[in-house]
């Protein structure tokens, strides 16, 4: 490659990416920004990149509030049960599909690539979910989620991926199938352990949907529904205005909002850097197969 | 040698035990996934009947009463059916009209980067937004679009205009869900194309610059045609899932004044079934739907296998 002074192209890419970037991460600074300062400056529109007149406020108001924590406390159970138990079911089976003297695994296989094509949809998925009486229970949150297909796919592709002499080892020092996977699949597949867990976590907390539908107890909702209730569905504005009305509310709750988004965000604002070529690797691993 | 096993004359029968025992330990692992998928994929499907039948909570699904497609004659002739229809198809269409080009236009370019630590840097950031939940973007979007103090209506007041009210403008509800989409995946599509355009043989690029090709000209005859073949394929993909748009953002970002634009099945199926109880109405919706898709997935994968030989499954 020539270097020296950049050419045109060089130029107008580099513009480009760069207002990208800012596209991406301005809104996160432009939040904590308004989030850290106090309602005068606010109010006259005067924080745009920086804040003014610093204050933690906001925050010490949203974290006084109980639902934040409970919201937290939940999806943080949620996703450590929800990921655990998805990983073992999801690795066994897929585990099973990968080999060839399982029976029934032609037929196995097609059902549940199936249930990717067509699923009974919303209103049947919630009456099942109704009669094994698990609305307003964690298991509404960990069960109807347990298994993707996806998921099994990428699971099986790679197992099947092995070299067939590390079962041939294993045979001879006479372990059976779930001796061979346990000590000998398991630990060489970390890396697809790792990468299909956090995508699964990260399922999990960001979910809305499943809480919403199954989970109507205060007690057991996820952050998720904390935060829609109060920042979208405007649970926030009401309780401020049932307080009291002033002329600066308005900007009051568009702080505290701000702060409680952010409050939200931060997990995986924080974490993301560093698990980001985890995910990479999952997806490359995942689009192998297809 | 002794002869083969498999021509041991055993009966069918016999040998479909013995296999059974042989994978009798792989029976047992699987068996948690199978209960799953039968519990929470297959019993569902199963209830689908309740879309033919009068659905009764008192009488439960075996013992309601047969009606046949009653239902699905209703919902064919509502005037509902129709907007119904063409919301879902228009939100999917202009999502894949914008936000397919949206992320190979972006690997393009950052295959064009020259420093591979601004390289990885852009690769980065752009992806973060994949990682923020719906109810977080909607949240941001009610935010900044609000009319008081929302940040882009003060600089529409900065500008000297009125606020507008954006999110219950039905004309504006696809340009926000689309483009907040856009801001959500464009980052995060480029993985595939980004992976495919490192297979791309380097002599391709050398002989092309011994030709005197610009960077446009190898992009344009070097880099597209090399990963055609996964545009097509992501792009055959996108259509069988037209009519999928899901639930969750729809929900979060819609309300009554938009619901002439915003609302889509499966939002309408959540309203009728679960808000007003009629389980046996929004079932037989949702069963259109889901044949439908089945329907242009099908078409989709037959497409694929036609061009290139290539099955998605």
């Amino acid at each position: 490659m020539k270097s020296g002074k950049p050419d045109l192209f060089t130029i107008i890419n580099t513009i480009c990416m760069l207002l990208l970037i800012s596209t991406m991460i301005y809104p996160f600074i432009y939040m904590l920004s308004i989030s850290l300062s106090s309602h005068e400056f606010v109010v006259k529109n005067e924080v745009f990149f920086w804040p003014k007149g610093f204050t933690m406020e906001w925050y010490a108001r949203v974290f006084a509030d109980d639902r934040i924590f409970i919201g937290y406390r939940n999806t943080i159970i949620y996703v450590i049960i929800g990921t655990i138990s998805s990983l073992i079911v999801t690795s066994l089976g897929a585990f099973a599909l990968s080999k060839s003297h399982m029976i029934g695994r032609g037929p196995l296989t097609f059902c549940i690539v199936f249930s990717i094509l067509f699923s009974g949809g919303m209103i049947p998925t919630y009456l099942v979910v109704k009669s094994l009486g698990l609305i307003n229970t964690m298991g509404a949150m960990v069960l109807p989620n347990l298994v993707s297909s996806f998921n099994v796919l990428v699971f099986r592709a790679f197992f099947e991926g092995l070299p067939a002499e590390l079962e041939d080892s294993g045979k001879i020092d006479g372990v059976n199938d779930f001796g061979y996977f346990l000590r000998i699949v398991a630990p060489l597949s970390k890396a697809v352990f790792a990468a299909i867990g956090l995508f699964t976590a990260v399922a999990i907390w960001n979910d809305f949907y499943t809480p919403f539908l199954y989970i109507k107890d205060q007690s057991l909702y996820p952050l998720q529904v904390f935060l829609r209730d109060l920042v979208i569905a405007g649970q926030l504005d009401m309780e401020a205005t049932a307080a009291q009305r002033t002329n600066n509310t308005d900007t009051v709750i568009q702080s505290l909002k701000y702060a409680t988004i952010i409050v939200g965000t931060l997990p995986i604002l924080i974490l993301y850097p560093f698990l980001q070529k985890h995910f990479v690797k999952g997806v490359l691993i995942g689009s192998v197969k297809g | 040698m002794d002869k083969p096993y498999a021509r041991s004359p055993l009966s069918p029968k016999t040998n479909y035990w013995r296999r059974v025992i042989a994978s009798k330990y792989l029976i047992f692992m699987s068996l948690p996934m199978l209960i799953y998928y039968l519990l929470f994929q297959y019993l569902p499907m199963f209830g689908i009947m309740i879309a033919f039948k009068n659905y009764n909570v008192r009488k439960g699904v075996w013992a309601s009463d047969w009606v046949g497609f009653k239902y699905f004659d209703l919902f064919f002739s509502t005037p509902d059916f129709l907007i119904l229809l063409k919301n879902t198809f228009l939100l999917g269409f202009y999502s894949i009209v914008w936000g397919f080009p949206a992320p190979l236009l972006l690997a393009l370019l950052i295959n064009e980067i020259r420093s591979s630590v601004f390289k990885r840097f852009v690769q980065t950031v752009s992806y973060l937004p994949h990682f923020i939940s719906n109810v977080i973007v909607v949240s941001m979007l009610t935010m900044f679009l609000s009319p008081s103090g929302g940040l882009v209506n003060s600089i529409i007041g900065l500008l000297g205009f009125e606020p507008i009210y954006f999110l219950s403008l039905p004309e504006a509800f696809r340009t926000i869900y689309i483009s907040s989409g856009i801001w959500q995946g464009i980052g995060w599509g480029t993985i595939i194309y980004l992976a495919a355009l490192t297979t791309v043989d380097p002599h391709l690029y050398e002989s092309a610059d011994i030709d005197g090709a610009g960077r446009w000209k190898k992009m344009w005859h070097i880099s597209i045609p090399s990963i055609t073949p996964i545009i097509i394929l992501l792009l055959i993909l996108n259509i069988g899932g037209l009519l999928s748009t899901g639930f969750e953002k729809v929900f979060l970002l819609y309300n009554p004044l938009t619901y002439e634009t915003a609302d889509i099945i499966s939002t309408y199926v959540y309203r009728t079934g679960l808000v007003n109880g009629n389980f046996s109405y929004a079932s037989a919706i949702g069963v259109f739907n889901g044949v439908t898709n089945l329907l242009l997935l099908l078409a989709a994968n037959y497409l694929s296998k036609k061009y290139k030989q290539v099955s998605l499954w």
